[in-house]
């Protein structure tokens, strides 16, 4: 990392999606601050979210200040500390000279033409734009422009250099309070006189550091490996006409580079020259988004061809990490002529990390460099999510740390009580030193009481963490390994981000999904459209008319022919309205044309076109038919032709359209248009988009007649879309030409200016028709979701589609089933929310399942309610009569909405465990919800790769916006019915190896101990360790920790096919059912009543500690060492007894540590003793007796409870999948029942 | 920390470099570990697996416990002090009954005497114990057994002073020369003394006996000691009074498993019985409700 850029604070503003935007300081406090700290440490890991709530907290940075700029014709640095005076309660290690950003450069040069002053407003000045100079050239009017300075181009991922790694890598270990809580406890056994030598709890604590520090600092090398890897990648620089090779460090923002064919790009350039002759280029962000589709760039209009003589600035704005988005501006000074200035989007910028594809070499000028691009910006740490057994062991952690302190408080108490006998205290054999008799009373009380924490400080197990930590590091491996998520159409298997939440998959409550994409698979097939009024199907024998037939539509006025011109309209709407590309390929003929068009894709136009049997899908939307669909009525998309599109008639003919603007799809506005100039020279636009978003805009007298097919198609559970047009007079054109031209060019708020023009644009349009596409739902979603439910998880769809859509779509996938009485809260046309449940609802009948079906309109009313107290009021309501239903339907949702009901479930009473599934990029804030990290809430993405159908085997698809979701999400496996698994069979076993994981760590701590708090009534409250101090280092690290950590990592207490069967298992752990309370005492009785047993069956046979048969005795050590070994012995055996997988490693390793204790005895310290102990008959004896007497109880339970576990798990299922396979569903949906028969997987 | 595993594949990036080609072609390996497929040992306890366990256990620890508590041959006869504070000597009420052919051990013994204090336990300098030649005072009684001759004249009983301590107390690996060589008087002599070794030999609990001397057996048919009256002339030189301790002399057999303690047998017999006992239970109820659990086995 650069010096220049130590303390530097980017302001990135994130807009959430969907909420209103206004103007001035309000708005600014309601966007998200992000403040990635540290850009020195080279991880934007600590990266901040601050929710700035007040206005008074961010708004003079960035009202107050912006309004200053204009004034400031130099533009160096214009933050002095004072300025950022009210960010600072913010905690924003600001350094005074260094903090200004290299970001104010808001001003373009002065002798930026006048033409772009005028639209740029006075707020538009802000602080977050760079200016960069193309080549380094200056533009020549501007002598006083001094170069800012920008971060180099090098990556630091890495956390710690040779010089910091000791101190650093400390510091950060010793902030865990476990740790820090042993390394108190080693200073005090280090300074006060304590029973047991530093070493006991040196030993392991240093144990646990090393490898920790081992293991980070190889994490560390590996980073550093890789950072070099790339720093050094040798780049071709443009400079003075010559080509320099540098390395890719050095390249510096302005600096123009070349990449050729197959390279990645260093850094984030600006397209300025591509080889290609109709000036794309085509990208493929696999590493970056693992989007393998080729994506096509644009280079900036009109730059010259000779980049020599480029003489541009570029404006852009300050780094932010959201990848598909982009505003900027290109000045291109010519001499004698008023410079020109062109916007910048996503669509002229190369990304760092992705790959020149199809395209021989590009030209291009670096905007962003190192840390500062986009692919480092998002990198993000993860961040360390707390799962609820991490909660539940830190309350038991908090009960033994009580158990410590009083078994401390009363071996203290008693002490002194003990020794206020005359005699006791100090008799003359035993005379206190001269310093014990001088110290204060209470000091000495204090250092007893330390002392006695020291000596017991055992009961709080060290080595667990790590064991913990172990067993998530490497049992998420078994989720990578498994084939069975192994996916062959994508090469890929499931994807572990977060391993923290292992054992979350195992109580899971509430399942919160997505539907297109992760229920359905997202790929349409055309079923019928209607064309004004009248209703077409497609047959697949289809005789007459190019597969068209006419059926008889609810209106059954004229026959087709009348409508002939409508239809070629239709027609052609469809085949121009979309942003499909063809690629070329010279070896390939005219005729497969639509095979060929699989690697294209338009993120630059994203726009709404979206094709099922290529692989283009720009965009997720709903796109009804798509060119190559249109081949088989006679209608095919030729492609582009620089910027006309050519379409083949039915009669065979060419036409050509100049293709003008393209308004682009959003999911806000639900639609998308283009506008295009035919030979003829009419201009018009083409607008389709969901029936909501069109149906307003259109002549209303249109609407009826279309409107009927469009419901009635979407209680069969398809998606609609509905095409309309208009005709554009010049007038019209022209005002739509210089608004859209302008809005591009803004850099503030670009997205909203062109939002108001699009929308005064598309208005007045007639109606054409609406299409009918289905989209098949996933395999084996209906099983999926049905075991879901039957593990007593609450499904949750949460879609931005239509409530008749939605609900087919539940009715398919068996969310709701026949008997399930369906409650809905929807917003009537009227505006009134239609409450049929609100009222009083007795919740009487249990065996009654309630579905509940609420859209985002009603839910905006429930969760935005006006009043404070009526807001909560409602929201309980609400959440009450959601948890009480067994399923919960949410259409017509924003996407932040999604995020808002995620949100609410997990943050109700009993913060339930949530689970997020999601696809692409309307649920990333879903998904994303769970890194506010305050609350759990797993997320689980699908790769959008899943979604291919078996149509694309040749070439996977994805999304666009797959990768942004997977990079969030904690898990991702490629297909829907996956999540059975991973929930039902890796979810359960994981929860409960790790539940007894922790329990039997507690347990076989506090038998441990015990004993050495119960020999304090015996040796006179003094402190005297029962156990050698080897044993106190060695019990954790050595004797105890293998068995556990293999049992682990490979324990199937049910085996995983039973698992599977039976979701009803799943239960039976819900709600941390092995960590609560009642679980956790019955282990703390078992440790209380192992512990006495052992001290006092010892303590008896010791009644005569002759026990040897030459009559010799024996002393304290040797009662240590008997209880110790009857300590190893029953702990490890009570452990093969819960063993219910006993796999060769369980045995090696049971059975391996055992032998093992007994060779090490021989070698320590204590001499001798553990041989001499051996050679007693009676110790043997008492060995035996108390191991078998312990484990004795522990069988008895287990035989007595015997009618548990599969057996019970079988009696209880059987009505419910029993209902579920007979499934004569409501008759309006026999197309939805096709999708899960077996044989349609295979069909398709 | 290790969960945060790094990989640089997916976190930054840098995989860029190598290209996208080489990006994923990771099939799972289909082996039975990597699919948790291992084959394993599935032991089910149920009252049929148990139920013979129950009746071995039983039926071996009874017996052992019954010959645990029978094989007591040795006899302790403790006397309990009388008068601590001074030296005294104590005759035998009742004649001794001894295994004629066995060792008789006395020993000593404390009572509330913490020596498992840690302030003790702490003064113990195992250095100086394993060879530095340090003196230390050793305060001990001395302890002479009479036998009261029939005819009245007090013959001395040989006490053996050897075979108390641990032989692996006694060879230190840093004492060079063997024990006699020290001093001739070996009655007296530093650390090496047995009885100091013996003494140094930390005992567990407050209230404890330590081996004192061994009464070595007869060769023949002799008992060691033959029935009659003995008496015992203890010097007092360690003062109890001050703890509130008391002492005692003990005279004992050995058996194999070592002094006489009843714990054991009473032990094993008590759990072999309980074993056996739920055994039965166990057997009823298994017979009992027999079909029903077969029924659930046999649906697995």
């Amino acid at each position: 990392m650069a010096e220049g850029s130590k303390g530097r604070v980017y302001l990135q503003q994130v807009f959430p999606l969907g909420t209103d935007k206004t103007r001035g300081g309000e708005v600014l406090c309601s966007r998200e601050v992000a403040f990635p700290l540290k850009p020195v440490e080279g991880l934007i890991q600590t990266e901040t979210r601050l929710f700035c709530s007040s206005a008074d907290c961010v708004t003079p940075l960035f009202v107050g200040e912006t309004h200053q700029l204009p004034q400031r014709t130099k533009h160096q640095s214009v933050f002095s500390p004072s300025t950022l005076g009210p960010l600072s309660h913010l905690q924003v290690p600001l350094k005074a000279p260094t903090v200004a950003p290299a970001s104010a450069h808001a001003t373009p040069s002065p002798g930026t033409g006048t033409a772009d002053k005028g639209p740029l407003g006075r707020d538009e000045r802000r602080v977050d734009s760079r200016t960069i100079c193309v080549g380094h050239r200056s533009s020549s009017n501007n002598e006083a422009f001094i170069p800012p300075k920008f971060c180099d181009n090098r990556i630091v991922s890495s956390k710690y250099t040779v010089w910091n790694f000791l101190p650093k890598n400390l510091f950060e270990q010793f902030r865990r309070i476990a740790n820090f809580y042993f390394l108190i406890i080693f200073l005090v056994q280090v300074i006060v006189d304590t029973p047991t030598s530093p070493v006991t709890s040196g030993l392991p604590l240093f144990f646990v550091i090393t490898v920790t520090a081992i293991k980070q600092g190889y994490e560390d090398w590996l980073r550093h490996k890789a950072d070099n890897e790339v720093n050094k990648y040798p780049v071709t620089v443009l400079e003075q006409g010559r080509r320099i090779q540098k390395e890719s460090e050095k390249i510096k923002v302005g600096d123009v580079l070349e990449v050729d064919e197959d390279e990645t790009f260093p850094c984030d350039l600006i397209l300025l020259q591509s080889s290609r002759e109709d000036d794309t280029c085509f990208v493929t962000t696999a590493s970056l988004d693992g989007e393998s589709n080729h994506k096509t760039h644009y280079i900036v209009p009109d730059t010259e061809k000779d980049l020599e003589s480029l003489n541009a600035t570029i404006e852009c704005e300050q780094p932010q990490p959201d990848l598909y988005k982009f505003v900027g501006r290109m000045h291109i000074y010519k001499t004698d002529q008023e410079p020109a200035v062109r916007s910048l989007g996503p669509e002229n910028l190369l990304l760092k990390g992705s790959t020149l594809k199809n395209t021989r070499r590009i030209c291009g000028v670096a905007i962003y460099t190192g840390m500062e691009t986009k692919m480092a910006l998002n990198y993000q740490g993860k961040s360390q999510k707390r799962s609820a057994v991490e909660k539940s062991i830190n309350a038991f952690l908090l009960v033994y740390l009580c158990i410590l302190v009083s078994k401390a408080l009363v071996c203290t108490t008693l002490k002194y009580v003990w020794q206020n006998k005359p005699g006791q205290d100090e008799p003359w054999y035993n005379e206190k030193t001269k310093r014990e008799k001088d110290t204060n009373l209470y000091l000495k009380m204090f250092t007893d009481f330390l002392s006695f924490m020291v000596l017991f400080n055992f009961i709080i197990p060290v080595s667990m963490y790590v064991t913990v930590e172990m067993q998530k590091f490497l049992g998420s491996f078994f989720i990578t390994w498994d084939k069975d998520f192994f996916d062959p159409e994508i090469k890929e298997g499931a994807l572990v981000n977060t391993s923290d939440l292992n054992e979350e998959l195992g109580q899971v409550e509430y399942v919160f999904t997505d539907k297109t994409g992760t229920l359905t698979q997202n790929n349409m097939e055309f079923i019928e459209c209607c064309i004004d009024g009248f209703q077409y199907k497609y047959q697949d024998a289809g005789t007459d008319l190019d597969g068209f037939c006419v059926t008889d539509g609810p209106v059954n006025k004229v026959q087709h022919k009348a409508g002939r011109e409508k239809e070629e309209l239709f027609l052609r709407a469809l085949c121009l309205c979309h942003t499909v590309q063809v690629k070329e390929s010279p070896e390939q003929g005219q005729g497969q044309r639509d095979g060929l068009m699989d690697q294209v894709d338009g993120l630059g136009v994203d726009g709404l076109g979206r094709m099922e049997r290529g692989s283009i899908r720009p965009h997720r939307s709903r796109e009804a038919l798509s060119p190559p669909h249109l081949m088989r009525y006679g209608f095919t998309f030729l492609g582009f032709e620089s910027k006309t599109m050519k379409i083949l008639t039915r009669d065979n003919d060419v036409e050509r359209y100049e293709l003008l603007h393209v308004l682009n799809f959003d999911p806000v506005r639900r639609r998308m248009s283009v506008i295009v100039r035919s030979k003829s020279g009419d201009t018009l636009l083409f607008c389709k988009g969901a029936d909501s978003s069109i149906f307003p805009r259109v002549r209303q007298e249109e609407v009826e007649r279309i409107r009927m097919n469009v419901e009635r198609n979407a209680t069969e559970g398809y998606r609609t879309l509905c095409v309309a047009y208009k005709y554009l007079n010049a007038e019209e054109y022209a005002q739509a030409d210089a608004g859209l031209r302008e809005a591009r060019l803004a850099l503030q708020d670009r997205e909203e200016k062109l939002m108001a023009v699009y929308n005064q644009v598309e208005t007045g349009m007639s109606l054409i028709g609406a299409t009918a596409v289905e989209d098949r739902l996933q395999e084996e979603a209906a099983e999926t979701m049905e075991a879901l439910q039957g593990a007593g998880m609450k499904v949750w769809v949460l879609t931005g589609d239509k409530m008749e859509t939605a609900k087919s779509t539940c009715y398919a996938c068996r969310l709701f089933q026949r008997n399930t009485e369906l409650l809905e809260l929807t917003k009537m046309e009227a505006g009134g929310v239609r409450s049929d449940c609100m009222s009083s609802w007795t919740w009487s009948s249990a065996n009654h399942d309630y579905g509940f079906i609420i859209d985002g309109a009603t839910l905006s009313m429930v969760l935005n309610s006006s009043s404070e107290s009526n807001s909560s009021r409602y929201k309980n309501l609400f959440l009450q009569i959601c948890q009480n239903c067994t399923s919960v339907l949410c259409c017509r949702m924003a996407p932040l909405q999604k995020a808002q009901i995620v949100k609410m479930v997990k943050n109700s009473k009993g913060s339930p465990i949530t689970l997020s599934i999601g696809d692409g990029a309307n649920d990333v804030s879903m998904i994303l919800e769970a890194h506010v990290g305050l609350v759990r809430n797993l997320t689980l993405k699908l790769t959008k790769r899943s979604l291919i159908t078996v149509s694309d085997r040749e070439n996977g698809i994805k999304g666009k916006e797959g990768r942004q979701a997977v990079r969030n999400s904690d898990y991702a496996i490629p297909k829907l019915k996956h999540l059975k698994k991973l929930l039902l069979a890796h979810g359960h076993l994981y929860y409960v190896r790790i539940a007894h994981l922790v329990q039997y760590f507690f347990y076989k701590n506090l038998c441990f101990i015990l004993p050495q708090f119960l020999y304090q009534f015996f040796c006179g409250y003094s402190q005297q360790p029962l156990y050698d101090a080897a044993y106190l280092t060695m019990y954790n690290i050595c004797f105890t920790s293998m068995p556990i950590l293999a049992y682990s990592l490979l324990e199937q207490h049910i085996c995983m096919e039973v698992l599977l069967d039976n979701a009803t298992l799943y239960r039976g752990i819900a709600k941390n059912g092995m960590l609560r309370w009642r679980p956790f005492f019955y282990w703390t009785l078992l440790g209380v009543f192992h512990g006495l047993l052992f001290f006092f069956g010892v303590r008896y046979l010791f009644g005569n500690p002759a026990l040897q048969d030459n009559g010799q005795v024996f002393g304290n050590w040797s009662y240590g060492t008997i209880v110790f070994t009857v300590l190893v012995f029953t702990v490890t055996l009570k452990l093969a007894l819960d063993t219910r997988h006993w796999t060769w490693i369980n045995h090696f390793v049971i059975w391996g540590s055992l032998a093992f204790y007994v060779p090490f005895l021989k070698q320590q310290r204590l001499y001798f003793v553990f041989a001499n102990m051996l050679s007693s008959v009676s110790a043997w004896l008492v060995i035996i007796l108390l191991i078998l007497l312990s484990l004795l109880p522990e069988i008895l339970l287990v035989v007595f409870r015997k009618p548990r576990g599969p057996h019970a798990g079988q009696m209880k299922p059987v009505h419910s999948s029993a209902g579920g396979h007979q499934s004569p569903r409501s008759s309006a949906r026999p197309l939805l029942m096709r999708t899960f028969s077996d044989e349609s997987n295979t069909v398709l | 920390m290790m969960a945060s595993s790094y990989t640089a594949k997916e976190e930054d990036g840098h995989i860029t470099v190598s290209g996208p080609g080489a990006l994923r072609s990771r099939k799972p390996e289909n082996t039975a570990f990597k699919q948790q497929r291992l084959p394993a040992w599935q032991p089910i306890l149920t009252a049929g697996t148990v139920l013979p366990a129950f009746f071995i256990i039983g039926l071996l620890f009874i017996p052992i416990g019954i010959g645990l508590f029978i094989d007591y041959t040795g006899v302790d006869a403790s006397s309990p002090c009388f008068n601590c504070s001074q030296s005294f000597s104590w005759n035998s009420s009742r004649p001794f009954v001894f295994d004629p052919q066995s060792n008789v051990y006395v020993y000593y013994g404390l009572s509330n005497f913490y020596q498992n204090h840690r302030r003790y336990v702490k003064s113990r300098d195992d250095s100086q114990l394993n060879g530095d030649p340090k003196s230390l005072m050793v305060r001990r009684n001395t302890l002479e057994l009479f036998y009261n001759d029939p005819n009245g004249t007090k013959v001395q009983i040989l006490l053996n002073t050897t075979g108390i301590a641990w032989w692996t107390d006694k060879h230190p690996i840093n004492w060079r020369r063997p024990v006699f060589d020290l001093d001739a008087d070996e009655g007296n002599n530093g650390f090496i003394n047995e009885d100091f070794i013996v003494w140094m030999r930390t005992a567990a609990l407050p209230t404890f006996r330590k081996l004192y001397r061994i009464i070595n057996k007869k060769s023949g048919m002799v008992p060691t000691l033959p029935r009659g009256n003995y008496s015992l002339e203890v010097v007092y030189n360690y003062p109890v009074r001050s703890f509130e301790g008391r002492k005692r002399m003990i005279l004992s057999t050995i058996s194999w498993m070592g002094g006489k303690n009843p714990f054991l047998g009473i032990a094993y017999i008590t759990v072999g019985s309980v074993c056996f006992f739920l055994g039965v239970v166990l057997l009823l109820i298994h017979h009992k409700c027999g079909n029903r659990n077969n029924n659930a086995d046999i649906s697995n």
